[in-house]
């Protein structure tokens, strides 16, 4: 049996999304910029695009920025923002826990002579709101806070996080590149001035994102050029990534609530069966997670090893541990939620989506006991780390 | 098209059917070695008896190993290589000598083949040691290297905390 459990990484493009993009390669090629016909039919397909996107997150279209993706969209909004309002200040706040398209260009502001405070969070992922407004300083000019963390699921208290920087008057800036299509957002309600998205985290093409970016705010573009997508991000618009982002997204529309109602229900199921293995956790909240994210980890193994068993029984899944990944290092949101070096090692992603079904989580809390316990007979450690 | 696999054929054959696991009772020697933060612990047990001609040799090799999957087959493929070797040839026995057997190895995996040699030679000087035998003196040295290179990656594995205790509001 197949199983693709790895929806948080990617996701299979829908293949109503496909045909809706298809018109956009060979036949509707024209560029937004032409003043021809050809030219006019594309720039009315990116618009309509951006009136799709903008109306799902309750924006005006004009406050839609398309992007390559998401991380040049963290990137656009930390940088965009930093080099825009730092005759203001050289403040930044972000979390502990954030991708590293946002904390790794954090890292690299603060090489540019930027100041960052990095937000803890509780054992659960949660960042504190109190602590967040005790950090704003009269220098703060941007709070970057994710909606819902990329590998535990944990949901951030954003709607206060955005009371709060609006009352300050410091910029907030959410990725929600997890969390876009899964749970409601709404960017009035939550006071959010800036907001990220990528199409293939919800069956949408890759290579295509949006920065939302509020009206009247300061912020200067990564890419200078044509003076595409108001002049913030020059370049030839790619209409059929945008078509399908935003064809995505009126999906979305529809089979959202459905949808996370079934996978809550399947998640809930997976954990329980889970956390039946001998000295296995759960990483994250218990409920206000994402729908679609678990995540675990298993004493005396390593997450490498348990993904690459996984593979040999069919199951597609990631892990955090530091073995899997190019620096050696542990998942930083692992560390960040209190987690030791040798517990994070041991850790499993297994995110679902729209097409997991009940036999597929079936199938796999049969066989993870399996994997775990092949796995256990090689290591040094018998039921405790010594 | 064929998918292609994320490690050599003999990594996979190694880790999906790895040879002698376990441990040995009353073994003769004992190789620990690795660093649980960093996530590979080796521990190779070995078993040493004299041949017809009074020279010794290893008898008997089992592993267990927490770590990845390179450092799960490349344990299991020590224990293979060392079964029948003179103490003296054991001593000889490096990381090239397990990458000849594993194929290529991601560079940042390297340092799993590193690691079991260095857990045989752990193993021998541990026999030596407490038989209260004269230690050879590249086995010496090779021991100090060892304990020195653990002391090393404990002390980097400090500095890389250091930005994460900052993130961490420590």
């Amino acid at each position: 049996m197949k199983v693709y459990l790895d929806y948080a990484a990617t996701t299979p493009l829908d293949p109503r999304v496909l045909e809706a993009m298809k018109p956009y390669f060979i036949k509707k090629f024209g560029n937004t910029m032409s003043l021809y016909s050809l030219g006019q039919e594309a720039k009315k397909a990116l618009e309509d695009s951006r009136e799709t996107v903008a109306e799902f997150m309750n924006a005006k279209p004009e406050e839609i920025v398309f992007t390559g993706s998401a991380t040049e969209s963290d990137n656009l909004a930390l940088k965009g923002i930093a080099f825009a309002n730092k005759e203001k200040g050289k403040h930044i706040i972000t979390s502990a826990i954030e991708h590293h398209a946002v904390l790794d260009t954090a890292k690299w502001l603060e090489k540019q002579g930027f100041e960052i405070t990095y937000l803890p969070v509780d054992r659960y992922g949660f960042i504190d709101p109190e602590q967040l407004e005790n950090s704003i300083r009269k220098d703060t000019i941007l709070v970057s806070i994710m909606h819902a963390n990329n590998e535990i699921g944990t949901i951030e208290p954003i709607e206060g996080i955005g009371k709060i920087c609006r009352e300050k008057g410091v910029y907030f800036h959410t990725d929600a590149v997890q969390s876009f299509g899964k749970i409601p957002i709404d960017v009035e309600k939550t006071n959010i001035d800036l907001l990220s998205i990528s199409a293939h985290k919800f069956y949408g093409p890759k290579g295509v994102g949006a920065l939302y970016v509020r009206k009247g705010v300061k912020i200067e573009p990564l890419l200078h050029g044509g003076g595409h997508e108001f002049g913030l991000r020059s370049s030839t618009v790619n209409v059929p990534g945008i078509v399908g982002l935003a064809e995505a997204v009126r999906l979305r529309k529809k089979e959202m609530k459905p949808e996370a109602k079934k996978l809550t229900k399947l998640r809930d199921y997976l954990i329980k069966k889970v956390l039946k293995i001998e000295n296995s956790y759960l990483n994250g909240h218990p409920i206000k997670r994402l729908p679609n994210i678990t995540n675990f980890w298993f004493a005396f193994i390593e997450g490498e090893a348990l993904v690459v068993q996984l593979d040999s029984y069919g199951i597609a899944a990631s892990t955090g541990s530091a073995c899997s990944s190019k620096s050696l290092e542990p998942s930083h949101v692992l560390m960040a939620i209190g987690l030791k070096h040798e517990e994070a090692h041991g850790s499993l992603r297994l995110s679902l989506g729209k097409y997991t079904t009940e036999a597929e989580i079936g199938y796999t809390i049969k066989v993870l006991p399996k994997a775990v316990e092949t796995l256990r007979k090689l290591s040094p450690f018998k039921g405790k780390w010594h | 098209m064929k998918v292609p696999s994320l490690y050599s054929k003999e990594i996979m054959k190694h880790f999906k059917h790895p040879k002698n696991v376990g441990s040995i009772k009353n073994p003769d020697g004992i190789g620990r070695v690795g660093n649980i933060q960093c996530g590979d612990i080796m521990e190779l047990y070995i078993k040493i008896k004299k041949d017809k001609k009074g020279k010794e040799k290893i008898s008997d090799a089992k592993f267990q190993t927490f770590g990845c999957v390179v450092a799960l087959a490349v344990s299991s493929m020590l224990t293979e290589i060392v079964k029948n070797k003179t103490l003296e040839e054991a001593i000889k026995i490096t990381n090239r000598d397990v990458l000849k057997k594993s194929g290529p190895i991601p560079p940042v995996k390297i340092h799993c083949s590193v690691l079991v040699a260095d857990a045989l030679h752990e193993a021998v000087y541990n026999y030596y040691s407490k038989n209260r035998r004269e230690i050879p003196l590249e086995l010496q040295k090779e021991h100090e290297r060892i304990q020195d290179t653990l002391k090393l990656v404990e002390e980097t594995h400090g500095e890389f905390t250091k930005f994460e205790k900052k993130v961490l509001g420590e």
